[in-house]
This record gives structure tokens, C-alpha cells and sequence, in this order.
């Protein structure tokens, strides 16, 4: 799905399920992941458009997108990888984990290679404590996660 | 044909990232090629608890405990164990035992443990809602519908005792009672599975191991309190509970019991998810209203309390998945049964997220009033490494620590609050002797601050403050006059703050300089780190005694402050050094100190 400067067209899957929520009170968040889902992320132009459908506010949108950690503004890599640092991940070097992914990829957590293939960001307990310390890369948990492991990780998402 | 073996595979979080649904379908098509699929029944469940071993494979009726068990490992689980009746006995738990030994009862992670919440997560299916059913699931429901008047369902959970298991504790029954007495058409039942605590995860792996305990419990507080809808709040970081969750509300429907005429009773109910978006202090239940209404998720005063106005102003039951789960064995067993279970100031079982520096983590259900010594040393097995035991924090960023002195308290909320802790969610984070607690402690502090919503300013400026000063400590930057400014701050957010999250986020650091002051004068006046954590407070050294000169840690060293010929001793440049420890883990002398 490509983003034009702009307007953007939502896929109809979309927009049917903007219609069912749009009559339930609340909506805004269940819209915004829906968003999110699609896009990665949420760009201006979707927002504009939630707008639009939902006849809210603008700045209203900003204000929950900007509150909550989960929404995002900008586009994470294709593969987004995620460092757990709840409390068992960094008693057990969840941060040497970040540092090491930093240096490897050559990127600051939040941000995202030129290719646009990799970024890193740390997140919050993903619960899997048992497993600490533990990445996420996409649907798959990587766990008791090593430093020597992380460039075979790495090599794995190379596509 | 009758079934003569049930295998059982651990579909939690955990085990599923090792791959336990490539053994599900190995096990399955293993099973069709060597010709027994009519004599097995194959079923994979929730989470066992024990998430060190996973993946877990329990075969009954043997109740032969299978652990760390690979996909490849189950064309011999059905050649050896369901085709030839033998164990595998390289892949059970104790492998030094005999066969008789290696049952789930005698594993002593299981013993002291007793579950009421987890009674079904690693027995059933929980995306088939026959075999809730087959376990008593749904009888709760029938009987309160049925038998019971509302009165007699608060009547139940006050005879129980049983007090919020989200972290404040407060009783369950006078919350119900309070929604239930408001003259109000419209009323909510609301779930809160915001589950944010890091290091904390009973709630994830209870609706992901029993998603119907909490739709049964949900709709029972709805017939109790006057509700039609209900609403589950959950995080979105959690799709496979959400995925369990939505399959179980569906058969649910389909079996008349959740949606319209319950069971025939004429009573409606049903239930809705919405999702949260990664903010803690949502866990705050009018934050979490606020934010199920599509708002930001900031809190507001109270009273009035949701219970009375909750959602879009109306009353609102709120419970937390723990104590959802625990409902409907209180209707079904009785509230005296569930009273003799624990200590006289809290009664029932709690269930704990056990990890850290242990060498067995996982989840564990014990009677309140179990010690910390019982879940630590004999459930979990002492610590990792034969490491020295330093702390144990309980209660999240919200809580404290707890030392060795204060191991043989049992367990409940008066003791822990009486600790300087609290009972919190139910995380349990075992520290050892490199653990710094100055680091830990600002660990928390930093998570406290991130997740401050802004509102109120106590919590705002209070917090940000305490972590600068951390910050300060732990780079050899601090000052006496710290901990007493910091006590003070701490002591005016706890009055001040407008929300439980800025009123216990001190409580880590007041907590951490009444049990270990020495450490925080150690980085203070001394500039070291006891623990030889915090960087900017240690160097790297080698010891002339134990250096062979093999090179092997100078050609390791990414910043070459390693110098040194072969064979003699080497040496590091202080002022080179990153402290990035990659000689420390090279060195296989021993020749390598933190100072």
C-alpha cells in the first residue's frame, strides 16, 4: 500500500470496519490500531482521514496517538526489532542486548536503516519473563538471547 | 476406539516462541504414520508454569513430564512412550529417577503450590469450550442464575474474603455491592487485563491457559449487579490472548451462554474487548476508563469511585483478571471453603510471575501466607549460579524490596505493605549479589517517569527529579544531601499525587535506602559500585597472578586498550577502556576483575 503525499485511499476492508465502529462509543483507539495494522504506522494523511470519517477532531487524534507508546509516527523498519527491557530482560543484559543491536545495525534505538530493512526499539515487558532476555522481531520471540546470537538474527530477516 | 494416552503440550506465550506448535504438528503426524491416532488424544493447552523447562509435554495417563523438548524429539515421544509404552527418559524432568518418580506431583517446583487460578491452564484446551465445560466450567454461572439471588452471590464473596488481586487489594465483595445498590439502568462489568507491570505475567497466561473463567465470572458480576454489558480491556501486545479470548466469547455465544436469555434465564449479557495502546498507568482503573472511552488514558479524582461512576458516568464494576478467575470457584465451592484457604488478613491463593536471578522462573500459585523463602528457595530453586541472594522486589515499580532478614514473612498484604512493599500484581523479581541497587532502583524510577501521564505535577516533576538524582548516584556525581532530598520528594508525591502510579512510584527508592543505605553511601562517598554495575564507578583490571598472556582478551577488545606480548602479563588502558566487559567474558583465567 503506498502513502501519496496528500489524500490517502483506505482499503475497503478498512473503511467497512470504521463504518461498524463508528456507531460504538469509544471508537478511537479500536480505529487507530486497525490504522496502524495496515500502514505500520499512522501517517498524517491517515490521520486526516480518520478525521474525516469519524468527525473528529484532528488535534483530538494527535492527543491519543501521542499519549499512548503503541501508536507510532513514523515508519519502523520492515523489520522492527523489539528489545524487551521489563524487569527480568534487564537484570538479565536486556540493555547490553540494545547497545550490541545498536552497534551491529549501526542505528539508534528508534530509528531505521537507509534500506529501511531494520530498526530497533525497546520495549516493555512483552511477557515472557521466563525467557529473559528476549527480542522480538515480528511474530517471533527470540529467547535467553546472547550477544554472539544477535548478527545470526540479524542474518536471518535478510530479505 | 477408546483413547489410552492424552498428550498435553504448552501453548502459552513462552513455549509457543519455542516452537511448541512444530511439536504439536510433529506429534500429530507422527502419530498418523505410526498408526495410534485413535489411541491418543492430542491437546495443546495453556501455560504449565514452569516456563524454564518449556517447551513442556505432559503424556497422561502416565503423567510422565516431558521438558525443553523439540520438535524433532516427537517421532520418539510416539515410538517409545505411546507405541511401546516406554519413557524417554533422556527428555523427563528427573532424568536420575526411576519412572514412578518423575510425576508431576513430585516435582518440587509443583509442591506448596495450589492453584485456583491456574486450576485449568495446563489441563485444557482453551480454545474448546467443551472442555471447560467437562472441568465444572460454566456450573458457577448456572448455579448463580438458578440458586442464587444477587444478595447471595455478595453474600458468597464476602464469606470468602476475597480483595482485589490488581495490587491495592480491596475487597471484591463491597466493590460489587456498591455498584449493585446504585438505582441505575445502565451499569458496566468491566476486565482489567492492562496487564503493565513489567516482569509480571499471570494475567497474560490466565486468558491465554482459561479464557472462559473470566467470561463466566464477568457475566456472573453482571447478573449480580445489574449489567448487560461488559467490556474486557487488554493490551494489544498480548494477540494471543486476545485471539483465545475472541474464540471462547464466540462459543460461548454459540452455547447460549453469554449474549441474549442466558441459558434461559431471561437474563442478557455480553462482552466486548478493546484494546489498550502501551500505557501503564491505564492499569489505573480511571485511567483505564478513560481510555476504553477513546481518551487519553489519564486518571481522574476520586471518589466518586467507578463503582459508582465509571464508565461514560455510569456504575461500573472493574475487576482484574486474577480476581475474575478466582469467582467462579467461590460460587461453585462456597465462600467458606475459599476463607480456609490462606492467612486471617488475606484468604486465597496468589499467583506470582517468579524470575529473575532463579534458577527456576515461571508462575506460581501458593496459599497466602506462604513464605518468601518456600517460593523462593524451595519452588523456585535458589538462586541461578550459585550466586549469593541480595533481594527480592516485589510489586513492580510500585513496591520495594525485600532482604534476606525477611524471608520467613508469609506472604499477604498487610506483611509485605508492613515490609515497605506491596503485594502489587504479583511480580517477583529475584536479585543476586550483581544486582546493583542503586541501578535497579533507578530502573524503575525511569519506567515510572515514562509512563507518568503529565496530569498532576507532583508526579511529573516529583518523578523526573528522583530519577536525575539517581542518575547523578550511580555516575559518581552524588552528594549526602541526596537521600534526604530524595526522601523528602518521595514523601510529598505519595501525599500528593493524584494517582496510585505517583503515589507508590517513590516507593522503590525508599524502600531501596532503608535496606541498603550502605550501597547507596558506597557510590556516594566512596564513588564504587558494590555490584560493579554502574560504569561509570568501575574499571576493568587484570591480575598479574592468574594472566597466562594467551592474547585471547586483546584481540577480543574492540577498542584495543588491551596491550600486552604473548606469554607475558597484560594490561588495560584506564583511558581507553569503554567497560563494554567483552575481556571479562573472554578470559577463561579468571584473570579479569571489576573493582
Amino acid at each position: 500500500m503506498s502513502v501519496k503525499n496528500d489524500t490517502i485511499e483506505f482499503p475497503d476492508e478498512l473503511l467497512a470496519f470504521i463504518r461498524v465502529w463508528k456507531e460504538k462509543p469509544g471508537n478511537l483507539i479500536m480505529v487507530l490500531h486497525k490504522v496502524q495494522e495496515e500502514y505500520g504506522y499512522i501517517p498524517r494523511e491517515a490521520a486526516d482521514r480518520v478525521s474525516e470519517l469519524l468527525e473528529v477532531p484532528l488535534a483530538k487524534i494527535y492527543g491519543v496517538i501521542t499519549f499512548y507508546h503503541f501508536f507510532k509516527l513514523t515508519k519502523p523498519g520492515k523489520y522492527n526489532m523489539q528489545v524487551c527491557l521489563g524487569t527480568a530482560c534487564y537484570l538479565k543484559g536486556g540493555d547490553t542486548l540494545l547497545e550490541e543491536l545498536e552497534n551491529l545495525l549501526g542505528i539508534k534505538t528508534n530509528e531505521v536503516t537507509d534500506d529501511g530493512l531494520y530498526s530497533i526499539e525497546a520495549v516493555r515487558c512483552v511477557g515472557c519473563c521466563g525467557l529473559a532476555p528476549v527480542l522480538v522481531v515480528g511474530e517471533e520471540v527470540f529467547g535467553k538471547v546472547t550477544k554472539d546470537q544477535l548478527p545470526g538474527i540479524i542474518s536471518k530477516f535478510k530479505k | 476406539m477408546a483413547i489410552k494416552n492424552y498428550i498435553l503440550i504448552c501453548g502459552g506465550t513462552a513455549c509457543e516462541s519455542s516452537r511448541a506448535d512444530d511439536i504439536y504438528k510433529n506429534l500429530i503426524a507422527e502419530c498418523a504414520s505410526q498408526g495410534v491416532s485413535d489411541d491418543v488424544q492430542i491437546v495443546k493447552t495453556g501455560c504449565f508454569g514452569f516456563c524454564e523447562q518449556g517447551p513442556i509435554v505432559k503424556i497422561l495417563p502416565e503423567d510422565s513430564f516431558y521438558v525443553q523438548v523439540k520438535p524433532e524429539d516427537a517421532k520418539e515421544l510416539v515410538s517409545e512412550h505411546i507405541v511401546k509404552g516406554r519413557e524417554v527418559t533422556r527428555l523427563l524432568y528427573d532424568k536420575n529417577k526411576s519412572k514412578k518418580h518423575a510425576k508431576v506431583e513430585d516435582i518440587q517446583f509443583y509442591q506448596k503450590q495450589f492453584r485456583i487460578v491456574l486450576r485449568n491452564c495446563g489441563f485444557i484446551n482453551p480454545e474448546n469450550i467443551d472442555e471447560y465445560i467437562a472441568r465444572e466450567g460454566y456450573a458457577a454461572l448456572e448455579k448463580a442464575l438458578f440458586n442464587m439471588t444477587p444478595d447471595d452471590v455478595i453474600g458468597e464473596l464476602k464469606t470468602a474474603g476475597i480483595r482485589g488481586r490488581g495490587g491495592a487489594g480491596f475487597p471484591t465483595w463491597m466493590k460489587w455491592n456498591f455498584t449493585k445498590q446504585v438505582e441505575n439502568d445502565t451499569k458496566y462489568v468491566v476486565c482489567n487485563a492492562d496487564e503493565g507491570d513489567p516482569g509480571a505475567y499471570m494475567d497474560r497466561s490466565t486468558l491465554e491457559g482459561d479464557p472462559h473463567s473470566i467470561l463466566e465470572a464477568m457475566t456472573i458480576a453482571g447478573y449480580t449487579c445489574g449489567a448487560r454489558q461488559g467490556y474486557i480491556y487488554i493490551r494489544a501486545e498480548y494477540p494471543l490472548a486476545i485471539k483465545r479470548l475472541e474464540i471462547a466469547m464466540q462459543q460461548a455465544r454459540d452455547y447460549g451462554l453469554l449474549g441474549e436469555d442466558i441459558l434461559g434465564s431471561g437474563f442478557s449479557f455480553d462482552i466486548e474487548i478493546r484494546l489498550g495502546a502501551g500505557a501503564f498507568v491505564c492499569g489505573e482503573e480511571t485511567a483505564l476508563l478513560a481510555s476504553i472511552e477513546g481518551e487519553r488514558g489519564m486518571p481522574r479524582p476520586r471518589p466518586p469511585f467507578p463503582a459508582v461512576k465509571g464508565l461514560w458516568g455510569q456504575p461500573t464494576v472493574i475487576n482484574n483478571v486474577e480476581t475474575w478467575a478466582n469467582i467462579p470457584m467461590i460460587i461453585l465451592k462456597g465462600g467458606d471453603w475459599f476463607s480456609k484457604i490462606g492467612t486471617e488478613d488475606s484468604k486465597g491463593t496468589k499467583v506470582f510471575a517468579l524470575t529473575g536471578k532463579i534458577r527456576n522462573s515461571g508462575l506460581v500459585e501458593v496459599p497466602m501466607g506462604t513464605t518468601l523463602r518456600e517460593i523462593i528457595f524451595d519452588i523456585g530453586g535458589g538462586i541461578a549460579n550459585d550466586k549469593e541472594f541480595k533481594a527480592v522486589q516485589t510489586g513492580g515499580p510500585s513496591g520495594g524490596v525485600i532482604t534476606k532478614a525477611d524471608l520467613d514473612t508469609p506472604i499477604d498484604y498487610g506483611s509485605l505493605m508492613g515490609l515497605g512493599s506491596m503485594m502489587g500484581s504479583g511480580g517477583m523479581i529475584v536479585m543476586d549479589e550483581d544486582d546493583c541497587i542503586v541501578d535497579v532502583t533507578k530502573f524503575y524510577l525511569g519506567f515510572s517517569v515514562d509512563e507518568s501521564c503529565g496530569k498532576c505535577s507532583p508526579c511529573r516533576i516529583g518523578g523526573r527529579s528522583l530519577y536525575n538524582i539517581l542518575d547523578k548516584i550511580t555516575k559518581g556525581e552524588g552528594e549526602m544531601e541526596d537521600l534526604e532530598q530524595m526522601k523528602s520528594i518521595g514523601q510529598a508525591m505519595k501525599k500528593a499525587s493524584l494517582c496510585g502510579l505517583g503515589q507508590t512510584a517513590p516507593n522503590p527508592i525508599l524502600s531501596t535506602i532503608h535496606y541498603f543505605e550502605d550501597e547507596y553511601l558506597a557510590h556516594i562517598k566512596d564513588k564504587r559500585c558494590p555490584a560493579g554495575k554502574c560504569k561509570e564507578l568501575i574499571s576493568f583490571n587484570i591480575l598479574a597472578d592468574k594472566c597466562i598472556g594467551c592474547t585471547a582478551c586483546a584481540r577480543k577488545c574492540p577498542v584495543g586498550a588491551i596491550t600486552g606480548e604473548r606469554r607475558q602479563l597484560h594490561r588495560i588502558d584506564p583511558e581507553l577502556c569503554i567497560k563494554c566487559g567483552v575481556c571479562l567474558e573472554t578470559c577463561k583465567f579468571g584473570a579479569i576483575y571489576v573493582r
